[in-house]
């Protein structure tokens, strides 16, 4: 039985995928986006997190052996609200012989799975977990290879095959887009994500305001936080580029 | 995409109405105390029960009359706007004592003005030994007496003092047959008396006094079609005058006769609804299901098209303003526990009928609208929730959530209609329940609840324990042994339960004893003649007349207690890294923790007046020093300090904790409960039904909190405990679904009067249809469970913090305290600290 690294297991989540969910953070991640708001969740290594002046642990070894009883707890919530698990992170892929086996636990008991994920790792990993996956939410942050490296750590490529390969698989595709400003919250930038969306056959598109609710923890792991200084973009804004995704023909909407 | 349905513009009159209404503070009137003392000045030679109708028919004959600018459905128990009346023959000396101090005190403040306190100040002489509480009091035994007032250990202070109210009456019967209908079912049931039946006096006077509580009824109607007729004549504009007309017309036909409309069972329904609360001071007068009962009036005038939807809408809006004008003056201790001026009038939409079949109509989705429309504490709106209960109702009742006022409360038909059932209540009956006051069920028009009979802190025997069952120097409790001495766990759950089962017999007297008063000085005929069985048996509520009688007191603490026995029997009993004397000594040094708020004051006053009785000299240096030791608890040798504060580091940090979905945790808290529940269930109250206990605190859990000191599961002195059946504030951090598993786990059927679940929601939790639609979930999935009731607040931390700086500005705000809803500017300091810091759920 694999062992994987997670730092958190959230209840009672109601914006990451139908329905209430539970999400497990696993943690790691293939790249290192500047407004993160998990930040805590980039490294793979366990670290320590200081909240409230309190020094926490982040990050924990566990078996899903384990962790099932916690997934299981809220099954009368996930019935009555069409909800179920959720694998966020941090990268799940990061974790795929881990992943696999707690995606296949949670089918085993028919719960709906959803991942929340980059699709940013080798075409291997994501083969091998494909098939218990009802849900998959894919970031997709930027059409220009050069700009996605600059903010993530990585290109754009690997991820918009991998992207191909899950739609033509017939998971449930939805592509999501963090809205940064600076980085891709002009016209021109969601257009050409919301074009890709649609030639990868998906029915919506998901935009999503950047927050700095993360940004205590930056401090709080000694890490210093890039994007001080940045507003979150306005309604007004986040309309006008809602309007804009929506000229693909997409189902488009702001929120997860 | 789903809509929510009957979104009805709001008549711009309803605005104008609460705004009057809430134009001062509210103020108690002398009329109704000067008019029952000159009743019972002449009839000292009538039984009792006729003494009861002659005051009723005074009062409704001489009680000052007003219709307020604008309104549709009249009838005031005050000229003043949110005034009181008084109620000399239930108890006066508290009121009497506050006279100076009722308008500025914190919780539930009323203005009286200096002629009001010197009308009263004459009367109350005649009451003198003749009140209700000085019988209740002369029929308790003196140690129970002594266990209420000196030693907290439970309050029944609501019926000690006040009348009971607490019932649902039957409001259809009134509209179908009016108050004529009732005169002529008495005096069919008087022809039919044998005159050598044994029971033929009784029987008698008791029909007698319904005839002439009938009769008063309709005088006082009639005084309002009159007065209305008289201002119609001198109204300018012709809008109002025929608005004045037409309120002339229906106060002349209802209540006295069937209502025919649906504007006429409105105008009779709220006359009865006023009626109970001027016959007697008694609280939580229920309208129950007012969707079913007004249905029909509504069905058939809108087939007729006589009523449109926006008619019936300004209607419904303008009871429920009226809803608001009814206040209660209590005594300042009784107002803590019952902050925010609440009268607990519950409405309920909604359910099963008794068929079985889902009753939801036009009304159920109308009666939420108007509590959009009027967003004040009353009417106190509930829903019934069961398996087919139409999902659009439910997103109907969750926008209201999503407002923040805390309504509507939700139920579950799917365990109350057993849990009832297993108390007496046939099938149709059960189905048939509605909710009275806060959270109690029972079937209306029936019923006898006493459903608040008392408050009962599961934390003082708690206490006990460690005091071997002493209090303030005497013995109260049995002699459980010194608590250092015992070996096993078992053995101290045992003490527990000892202390607790010879308090809760204490406390059957104590309700007891004021039920046998009720009986003998209140009875109410008006009342009874609707509630059966009352004509029939020839007998009043009081006296047992009620088809189901229940006697129900709530307890409160379970989280608390839960946690603190855990405590011990991990760190004392289990790792042995704390012993028992030592936890005993750390509780009674608060932890090594000072006292803060008005209980420093309390202690420190209490600590001086010590001193001065051993002869030390007080001065205020003195004084100073003494404040300063109980806050900082400097006096404490700094060893033994560090030593307590680190016992109560390993309670909060070590020890597993109700409400986190821990099933082990969850089950000996469902034990825990049992101790009270299945211990009250045993007993029998004097009207010839049982005892049912309840599970929720109303407000109770801040002030009774207050006399409470440090508890076992690290809980400081005279902080708050726990809310309902809820985890301890801040305990629960697995979030709202981990919080409902773990409350679902109590035996909740067992508290068949009513249980009580606080969660507190972030507006963005209900943001969307699809956010109402997972709320609904939530509330469905927790019933699926087995959970009995669940209400919210639904409003931001910064809402309230900035409500409490800055009061001037939320005048209107209304927030969810504890089974009703109140202004959050009227509550204490305290009371508003503990919703604030009801842990958050959402985000």
């Amino acid at each position: 039985m694999a062992t994987g690294r997670i730092f958190n297991i959230q209840r009672f989540s109601i914006h990451d995928g139908p329905g209430i969910r539970t999400i497990v953070f696993f943690k790691g991640c293939f790249m290192h986006c500047a407004w993160c708001c998990n930040p805590e969740s980039q490294r793979y290594e366990i670290e320590t997190l200081v909240e409230n002046g309190k020094e926490k642990q982040v990050g924990r070894d566990v078996t899903v052996e384990e962790i099932m009883p916690e997934i299981l707890a809220d099954i009368p919530f996930y019935r009555r609200s069409g909800g179920g698990v959720t694998l966020s992170g941090g990268e799940f892929l990061t974790q795929p012989e881990f992943a696999e086996e707690l995606l296949a636990a949670c089918k085993d008991e028919g719960l709906h799975t959803a991942v929340e994920s980059t699709a940013n790792a080798p075409l291997a990993s994501l083969e091998r977990v494909l098939p218990y996956i009802d849900l998959y939410l894919l970031d997709i942050k930027h059409a220009d290879s050069a700009k996605h490296r600059r903010f993530t750590g990585a290109g754009n490529e690997r991820i918009l095959e991998n992207a191909r390969y899950i739609a033509k698989s017939g998971t449930e595709l939805i592509v999501r887009t963090p809205v940064i400003p600076g980085f891709n919250d002009t016209p021109e930038e969601i257009r050409a994500i919301s074009r890709i969306a649609l030639s990868l056959g998906v029915k919506e598109h998901h935009l999503l305001p950047y927050h700095r609710l993360g940004q205590g923890k930056y401090e709080g792991l000694g890490r210093k936080y890039s994007l001080d200084g940045v507003e979150p973009p306005s309604r007004e804004k986040m309309e006008f580029l809602l309007s804009c995704a929506e000229e693909s023909g997409l189902q488009c909407r702001i929120g997860g | 995409m789903e809509k929510i349905k009957f979104v009805v513009e709001k008549s711009a009159r309803i605005d104008k109405l609460v705004h009057d209404l809430y134009a001062k503070m509210p103020e108690i009137e002398s009329a109704r105390g000067i008019l029952v003392t000159e009743s019972y000045q002449k009839t000292e030679d009538l039984p009792i029960i006729r003494r009861r109708s002659a005051a009723f028919r005074h009062i409704l004959e001489n009680l000052p009359i007003i219709i307020r600018d604008g309104e549709l459905i009249v009838g005031s128990a005050t000229i003043a706007p949110r005034g009181c009346q008084v109620f000399p023959e239930y108890s006066y000396e508290w009121l009497e004592a506050e006279f100076d101090t009722v308008a500025t005190r914190a919780a539930d403040p009323f203005y009286i003005s200096e002629q009001t306190k010197a009308e009263l100040r004459a009367v109350y002489p005649y009451w003198k030994g003749k009140t209700c509480s000085d019988l209740a009091r002369t029929n308790m035994a003196p140690e129970a007496y002594a266990a209420f007032t000196v030693h907290g250990m439970f309050t029944p202070g609501n019926y000690f003092y006040n009348g009971i109210g607490h019932v649902n009456v039957n409001y259809r019967k009134v509209l179908e047959v009016g108050y004529r209908g009732i005169i002529a079912e008495a005096k069919a049931a008087l022809e039919k008396l044998l005159p050598e039946c044994p029971e033929y006096v009784r029987r008698r006077n008791f029909l007698l006094a319904v005839i002439e509580s009938c009769e008063a009824v309709i005088v006082y109607a009639h005084r309002y079609a009159e007065l209305a007729a008289a201002e119609a004549k001198k109204a300018k504009d012709p809008a109002r005058r025929a608005e004045l007309e037409e309120i002339s017309r229906v106060c002349a036909k209802v209540p006295e006769n069937p209502a025919e409309s649906f504007r006429e069972a409105c105008q009779s329904f709220w006359f009865v609804q006023l009626l109970l609360q001027i016959e007697s001071s008694g609280h939580s007068i229920s309208p129950g299901r007012f969707d079913q009962y007004m249905d029909p009036y509504y069905e058939r005038d809108k087939r007729a098209g006589k009523l449109t939807v926006e008619q019936a809408q300004e209607l419904i809006d303008c009871i429920w303003v009226k809803l608001n004008d009814i206040n209660k003056c209590r005594d300042a201790a009784s107002a803590d526990g019952f902050a925010g001026y609440g009268m607990f009038q519950n409405l309920i939409v909604g359910g099963q009928n008794e068929y079985g079949m889902d009753a939801t109509n036009d009304l159920s989705f109308l009666c939420i609208e108007a509590s959009m429309h009027v967003p004040l504490p009353q009417p106190s709106l509930s829903i019934r929730v069961w398996n087919g209960s139409p999902q659009d109702l439910l997103l109907k009742a969750a926008a209201l959530t999503r407002t923040g006022i805390g309504l509507p409360a939700y139920y579950n038909d799917e365990i109350i209609i057993p849990s009832i059932m297993a108390r007496g209540l046939t099938l149709e009956d059960a189905r048939d329940y509605c909710i009275i006051g806060c959270v109690e069920p029972q079937k209306g028009g029936k019923t006898d609840g006493w459903h608040d009979a008392a408050f009962f802190n599961m934390c003082r025997p708690m206490e006990l324990v460690f005091s071997n069952g002493m209090d303030r120097g005497v013995r109260i409790g049995p002699e459980t042994g010194d608590v250092t001495t015992f070996t096993t766990f078992e053995q101290f759950y045992d003490a527990y339960k000892t202390q607790q089962s010879y308090f809760i017999r204490l406390l059957v007297n104590a309700n007891n004893a004021i039920d046998s008063a009720h009986a003998v000085r209140c009875p109410l005929p008006f009342e009874s003649c609707m509630v059966d069985d009352c004509i029939g048996r020839g007998l009043s509520m009081q006296e047992g007349g009620a088809v189901y009688n229940f006697t129900g007191p709530q307890g409160f603490g379970i989280a608390n207690n839960t946690d603190g026995l855990i405590a011990v029997r991990q760190l004392v009993f289990e790792q042995k890294k704390v012993t028992m004397a030592e936890l005993k000594e750390a509780l009674a040094a608060n932890f090594g923790y000072g006292i803060t708020g008005a209980a420093a004051e309390r202690v420190t006053r209490e600590i001086s007046e010590e001193l001065k009785q051993r002869g030390v000299k007080v001065d205020e240096r003195v004084v100073r020093l003494v404040y300063q030791e109980v806050t900082t608890a400097s006096g404490l040798d700094p060893a033994k300090k560090a030593r307590y504060r680190e016992i109560k580091r390993l309670i909060d940090e070590t020890c597993p904790k109700y409400g986190n979905d821990i099933y082990d945790v969850d089950m000996f808290a469902r034990d825990v409960g049992n101790t009270y529940t299945k211990e009250m269930e045993k007993y029998r109250n004097v009207r010839g039904g049982r005892f049912q206990a309840g599970l929720y605190p109303v407000s109770a859990n801040v002030p009774l909190g207050a006399q409470t000191g440090a508890t076992p599961d690290g809980r400081l002195a005279f902080t708050p405990i726990a809310d309902g059946i809820g985890p301890v504030s801040g305990r629960d951090v697995k979030g709202p679904t981990a919080t409902a598993n773990s409350v679902a786990k109590l035996e909740q059927s067992v508290a068949s009067n009513g249980t009580l679940l606080n969660q507190k929601f972030h507006p963005s939790a209900l943001a969307g249809m699809e956010g109402l639609n997972k709320f609904v979930a939530l509330i469905r999935s927790y019933f699926d469970q087995k959970g009995m009731h669940m209400q919210f607040n639904v409003v931001t931390r910064e809402t309230l913090l900035d409500a409490q700086k800055h009061p001037e500005k939320y005048k209107t705000l209304v927030v969810r305290v504890a089974g009703y809803s109140a202004l959050f500017t009227t509550l204490s300091k305290g009371l508003q600290d503990d919703i604030i810091n009801r842990t958050q759920q959402g985000f």
